[in-house]
C-alpha cells in the first residue's frame, strides 16, 4: 500500500483565513426559522455568536479582522473576545468543520 | 403530550439486497425482496415531503443502496432541496466512476463499512471473496472525488484485536472520521450473539486504545466510539430518543422509529405510500408509543438522566427483559443489568470459530 498522506493538526492563528470545507454547509432552515450547520452525520444549531463567527469564515477574512469586526459589533474590547474566537475556531478546526 | 418538533434526520433503507452477509446486520431477520421496494417516484415524493417537514439530513442506506440504479436521481432530488446526503455503503461491486457520478449528483458524504482491518477478517465477516480490495478502491474513489470519508468498523470478538489497525487504516485511506462501533445486539446480531460477543478484557483494552488515539490524533482523525451496551454503565439514547428527531423508512415504505422497532409486538406502523410523511411523524401510533417520557416506568421515570438517554433502547429492553417499556438493561440502574453482564460473560468461550455464523441472507434466519 502507498504511504499514508501526512496529516497535521491545523492550528488557527491571528493571520489564518478560515473557511468551511465544501462538505460543511451553513444554511437557513425555513421550518424552524433558524441557521443550521450541516456536516457529515451531524446537524448543529449555532447560536447567535457562533453564527456571527461562522458567517465570516469565507477564506478571505483573517481571524484578526473577525475579532476587530466582532468587537465593534458587540461593543466589547478586542482582547476580551480574542481568546473566545481563537478557541472557538480551534475547536471547530479539530472537529474538521473549519479549514484555513 | 406536546406536539413533536420537526425531525432532523431520516434513514432511508432503499433496499435489503446486499452482496455482503454480515452476521450482525441491522436489517430484520426477515428480509424484504426486491419486488416490494418503493419505486423511484415514491422515494422522490417522500424526500420532498421530508424536506418540507424540515428534515436536513438523509442517510441513504440498505442493504446496499448502490444496488439501486436510480440512486443518482434520488441524490439529485435531495440535493436540489438542500438536504444533506450521506451514503452508507459496503463499497463493493461498484462500477468505476459510480462514486464520481454520485458526487456530481450532489452527494455530500460517504460512510464506508469495513468489516476487518485485513482482507482475511473482512472476507470472513461479509462472506465475500475480494471484498477488502474493493473497499480500498472505493475509499480511494471517494477521496479522489474530494468527498469526506467516514470508515465504519462494527466491532465484535473477531476483530476487536484490530482496533489499532483500523485507526492506521483510516489514516492510510485519508478518512476524516472513523467509527469504532461495537455491535448492537438485535436482529441478526442477536441471532449470532454468542459468536460475536467480545470478552471484558478486550473491551477494556479497546477503550484504552481509542482514548489514546483520540488524544494523539486530535485535529487529524475524528474517532466516534459506539460503546458496547453489554458492558456499559448507562444506555445509549437510541435514535436520540424515540421519534424525537430522527426515524427510518424501510424498502417497502414502512415508517419506523428505529431499525428494530418491528420486533416489538403490537406496534402499528404506517406506510409512506398511504399517508403523507408529516402526518406519520405527528400521529403514527408507533411513533407515539415511546415518545417523550410519559411512557416510562421506574427507575427511568424519576431518573435525572431521563432526558439524556431516554431510557435507552426499547428493542433491547424487550429482547432482554421481555418488556419494551422497561429500562434498557444496559443501564446500571436496571434490575436486570446483572443478567445482561451474565449473558456477556457466558459467551466468553475461547471459540473463535465462525463456521456456525447465521450469515445474513434471505431465508437464513431461524424464526
Amino acid at each position: 500500500m502507498t504511504p499514508a498522506p501526512v496529516r497535521q493538526r491545523l492550528e488557527i492563528r491571528s493571520a489564518s483565513k478560515p473557511h468551511l470545507p465544501c462538505h460543511v454547509r451553513l444554511q437557513f432552515e425555513p421550518v424552524r426559522q433558524a441557521w443550521a450547520l450541516l456536516s457529515p452525520e451531524k446537524v448543529m444549531w449555532p447560536d447567535e455568536v457562533s453564527h456571527d463567527i461562522l458567517k465570516r469564515c469565507d477564506g478571505i477574512t483573517t481571524v484578526d479582522q473577525m475579532i476587530c469586526e466582532l468587537a465593534a459589533e458587540y461593543d466589547a474590547p478586542e482582547e476580551t473576545i480574542r481568546g473566545d474566537v481563537l478557541g472557538f475556531l480551534q475547536t471547530w478546526a479539530d472537529r474538521k468543520l473549519v479549514l484555513a | 403530550m406536546t406536539a413533536p418538533g420537526p425531525p432532523i434526520g431520516m434513514l432511508a433503507e432503499l433496499t435489503h439486497r446486499c452482496p455482503l452477509q454480515c452476521p450482525y446486520c441491522s436489517n430484520p431477520a426477515k428480509l424484504l425482496k426486491a419486488n416490494t421496494e418503493l419505486e423511484t417516484a415514491d422515494w422522490i415524493r417522500v424526500f420532498d415531503e421530508a424536506a418540507d417537514l424540515g428534515i436536513l439530513q438523509i442517510h441513504l442506506s440498505g442493504g446496499e443502496p448502490t444496488l439501486r440504479t436510480d440512486l443518482g436521481d434520488i441524490v439529485q432530488a435531495l440535493s436540489s432541496r438542500g438536504v444533506y446526503t450521506n451514503l452508507i455503503t459496503a463499497g463493493v461491486n461498484l462500477k468505476p466512476g459510480r462514486i464520481m457520478t454520485l458526487k456530481q449528483a450532489g452527494l455530500d458524504h460517504v460512510q464506508l463499512s469495513i468489516q476487518g482491518a485485513t482482507a482475511e477478517v473482512t472476507e470472513l465477516i461479509g462472506n465475500m471473496k475480494g471484498a477488502f480490495e474493493q473497499k480500498m478502491a472505493t475509499a480511494k474513489a471517494v477521496r479522489e472525488a474530494a468527498m469526506p470519508l467516514t470508515l465504519n468498523a462494527p466491532i465484535h470478538r473477531h476483530n476487536i484485536h484490530q482496533v489499532q489497525d483500523f485507526i492506521e487504516l483510516a489514516l492510510q485511506l485519508d478518512a476524516d472520521r472513523l467509527e469504532i462501533a461495537n455491535v448492537q445486539y438485535y436482529g441478526w446480531a442477536l441471532i449470532n450473539r454468542s459468536k460475536l460477543m467480545p470478552a471484558w478484557d478486550d473491551v477494556m483494552r479497546q477503550i484504552d486504545i481509542v482514548e489514546q488515539a483520540r488524544e494523539q490524533l486530535r485535529g487529524i482523525l475524528l474517532i466516534d466510539f459506539v460503546t458496547p451496551d453489554y458492558y456499559a454503565e448507562f444506555p445509549k439514547p437510541c435514535m436520540g430518543g424515540w421519534a424525537r428527531d430522527a426515524f427510518m423508512v424501510t424498502p417497502d415504505g414502512t415508517a419506523m422509529p428505529c431499525h428494530a422497532a418491528h420486533t416489538i409486538p403490537d406496534l402499528r406502523f404506517d406506510n409512506v405510500k398511504d399517508k403523507p410523511l408529516g402526518e406519520i411523524w405527528q400521529n403514527s401510533a408507533a411513533f407515539d408509543a415511546y415518545r417523550g417520557t410519559d411512557w416510562m416506568q421506574e427507575p427511568c421515570r424519576s431518573c435525572e438522566r431521563r432526558e439524556a438517554d431516554f431510557g435507552g433502547c426499547r428493542c433491547q429492553a424487550l429482547a432482554i427483559t421481555g418488556n419494551a417499556a422497561a429500562t434498557d438493561p444496559a443501564c446500571s440502574k436496571s434490575p436486570l443489568h446483572e443478567k445482561m453482564l451474565k449473558i456477556a460473560g457466558q459467551t466468553q468461550t475461547p471459540n473463535n470459530n465462525s463456521d456456525s455464523f447465521a450469515y445474513r441472507r434471505i431465508g437464513a434466519s431461524v424464526e
